[in-house]
């Protein structure tokens, strides 16, 4: 992260804390966690370099406020569910690095046993409920979860993560009116980085963000995702709405991909200028920000801060190391939970493995 | 027992089992407060109320996506769609999310959901409201596809599928609603998924079918006989899981076989049928097997071509004679 002292804005009082009612030592919390989500991207960045890690790979650098400030306030029964950009919202609703990180390298020991990879982490006793690859596929299935919420009259909600891309698709539209139309408890967040991929939103899209959801009378809001304290306290006060049959919500994160789309793209890639993303990298690192409130407000010193890196990196090491002594699934795991019993159709058809047929 | 159509027989199932579970509800278009497009669901939303028969609005994908996510937090939906030629909409649910979530999230998350309604073609509805669709749902891993051909069947195989906790491709047919048959009362009468059943019985040809054409191998069967052919009449009943033993027991006792289809031939259920076959019992064939299927053409509306298109009890037996090597 840049080292670069952000400038406090004009006109931001002094104690943003009280502000937005997060004590120092929550905050302290909240910037130990992204410590964490940074430092553990970075190694899975580096596990994909030397190969360990195949696949798609979609890195959430630049956007850790959002998970952090949006998943704090809920209770571990609410419910999170994501794209394919979610390594770092498992482990902000609890599911343990080790098992995310082994879920990347393709391990046994991973949250999905090694069979989802990097887009389909799955904990269901945390209620991290993916994961999901299909643009937009997550927002019907969010909407089904808070269904479920509702009809067995739990004090619960979901929240339901989304990239800018996926407002364009139908299921988010049907999705919303339903939510609406039965006032089901439910979060929509768009994470607005900007670019669906390399397509910058302005060019396919003339409404903006924030209008989305009005065709369906869900009431939409805005929050920087850079600024975790104004991030949590946003969900901390929408959820406890919801929570109360407020109905469904629907929120506009504004925040910036510091990385490139997936491993395989660049950092700015052809579709943004470098300019901007060497702005955003050095103005608005949600971790930086944070960092800079603790140290003027003396909650935090170099020598804190460093403690608390260090912990981080040890904890993003331990998680790498943990994959890395994992075994691969067994050769038993290849036709296992296809079905929910066990499944006979290893025979249905001769498929290159094993006896002839006619045996 | 009792004498009900194909139709009641699905209400009584959905009744019972949502007597049974609280868990089970039902959703689709025109489910609740119309009674039913097709009427399956009468009587339930004054039984069950709003909560749980749900009329959804005109939105496959995202209604069947809910239920989907339903089924993951645990309740256990039923989906109606009002014809799976609609269902196109919906499909990426049904093959991304449901039929493999299981599988993707190393068993953490089974998928107990029924996806129901008619399939393949009624009278003159034309392109868009005729493809029987069986073979889109079982290329997937994960989807099991159960094809009713009778009132018992009907009511058995669903609630058999209601309680199975996997994602059920549960396919009707619009010309069966009114089909009447004998039907046993008892609330615990499941029929197990993956169990054929042998119709009729001959020992010359072996006449494979599933969902509405049982109706139509049993009236070929019938011709056979009055020329002295004797035929096997074996309805798969579910397509996944298949009874390839009941299949190769019949096709070992016969040595010919056809397969009889709503659908198209091309990569159709026929086709797994055969290949099954020919890889298990190569050395029982004395023919190649044959199928009999829709023409390969999108259907067309005019009565006449219409009855062109689709398969008939005298093609059926123009193949049977064919594989027995007839004139």
């Amino acid at each position: 992260m840049a080292q670069t002292k952000t400038k406090r804005k004009a006109g931001e009082p002094a104690d943003a804390f009280e502000q937005f009612g997060v004590s120092p030592e929550l905050a302290l919390e909240l910037l130990r966690e992204m410590l964490l989500y940074r430092r553990f991207e970075e190694k899975a960045e580096e596990g994909y370099a030397i190969g360990k890690i195949g696949g798609f790979c979609h890195l959430h650098i630049g956007q850790e406020g959002v998970a952090a400030g949006s998943i704090k306030p809920l209770r571990t029964e609410d419910y999170v569910i994501s794209a394919y950009r979610e390594h770092t919202q498992a482990l902000a609703k609890g599911v343990k690095p080790g098992s995310v990180m082994a879920e990347l390298y393709g391990r046994a020991t991973g949250a999905s046993g090694g069979k989802g990879g990097s887009m389909h982490i799955f904990d269901r006793d945390v209620r991290f409920m993916g994961g999901h690859g299909i643009v937009g596929g997550q927002v019907p299935l969010a909407t089904g979860i808070a269904w479920k919420i509702k009809y067995r009259e739990e004090d619960l909600v979901v929240v339901c993560y989304m990239g800018d891309a996926a407002v364009n698709q139908g299921g988010f539209h049907e999705a919303l009116n339903m939510a609406a139309v039965w006032e089901l408890p439910a979060i929509y967040v768009v994470e607005n980085n900007h670019y669906g991929m390399g397509t910058a939103f302005r060019r396919v899209s003339l409404t903006d963000m924030i209008e989305k959801a009005s065709p369906y009378g869900i009431p939409a809001t805005s929050v920087n995702g850079q600024d975790v304290l104004a991030t949590y306290a946003h969900f901390r006060d929408l959820a406890e709405a919801v929570r109360n049959g407020g109905g469904p919500r629907f929120v506009d994160v504004e925040t910036y991909r510091f990385r490139g789309h997936s491993m395989s793209d660049p950092v700015s890639g052809t579709y943004r200028p470098k300019d901007e993303v060497d702005q955003k990298t050095h103005e608005e690192d949600p971790i930086v920000m944070l960092r800079e409130r603790l140290f003027d407000g003396g909650h935090l010193d170099q020598a804190g801060l460093e403690a608390m890196d260090t912990e981080a990196r040890e904890a993003a090491r331990e998680a790498a190391d943990f994959a890395d002594a994992s075994p691969p699934p067994g050769p038993e795991a290849l036709y296992a939970n296809v079905w929910a019993e066990i499944n006979p159709h290893g025979r249905l058809n001769f498929d290159g493995r094993g006896e002839s047929p006619w045996r | 027992m009792a004498v009900m159509t194909y139709r009641e027989a699905l209400n009584a199932a959905l009744r019972e089992e949502m007597e049974r579970d609280p868990d089970v509800f039902l959703m689709g278009e025109e489910v609740a407060e119309y009674d039913g497009a097709y009427k399956v669901s009468k009587g339930l939303l004054a039984q069950f109320g709003s909560r749980r028969v749900v009329d959804s609005p005109i939105s496959e994908l995202g209604f069947t996506g809910l239920c989907v996510g339903a089924s993951m937090a645990g309740l256990r939906p039923v989906v109606e769609f009002m014809t799976f030629n609609f269902a196109f909409l919906a499909i990426d649910q049904v093959i991304n999310s449901a039929a493999k979530m299981l599988y993707m999230s190393d068993g953490q998350f089974p998928m107990p959901i029924v996806f129901r309604g008619p399939t393949g073609a009624a009278l003159q509805l034309s392109a868009q409201h005729s493809i029987a669709c069986e073979t889109y749902y079982l290329h997937s891993p994960g989807v099991k596809v159960v094809t009713p051909a009778t009132p018992a069947d009907a009511k058995g195989l669903l609630k058999a599928s209601i309680r199975d906790d996997d994602p059920v491709a549960f396919m009707e047919g619009e010309l069966l609603y009114n089909f009447k048959g004998e039907v046993p009362d008892d609330e615990d009468f499941v029929i197990p998924l993956g169990v054929a059943d042998l119709k009729r019985e001959g020992s010359d040809v072996s006449i494979i079918t599933h969902g509405k054409m049982v109706h139509v191998a049993m009236q070929a069967a019938a011709k056979l006989e009055k020329a002295g052919i004797g035929a096997d009449v074996l309805d798969l009943r579910t397509l996944r899981p298949l009874d390839v033993d009941a299949i190769l027991a019949s096709v070992r006792k016969t040595n010919r076989a056809v397969y009889v289809e709503e659908g198209w031939s091309y990569v159709g259920v026929g086709a797994q049928i055969v290949a099954t076959i020919q890889e298990e019992s190569f050395d029982d064939l004395d023919a190649p097997v044959l199928r009999v299927t829709q023409a390969d053409i999108p259907m067309p509306y005019a009565k006449n071509l219409e009855i062109m298109a689709k398969p008939n009890a005298d093609r059926v037996v123009e193949a049977c004679n064919k594989v027995l090597y007839r004139r």
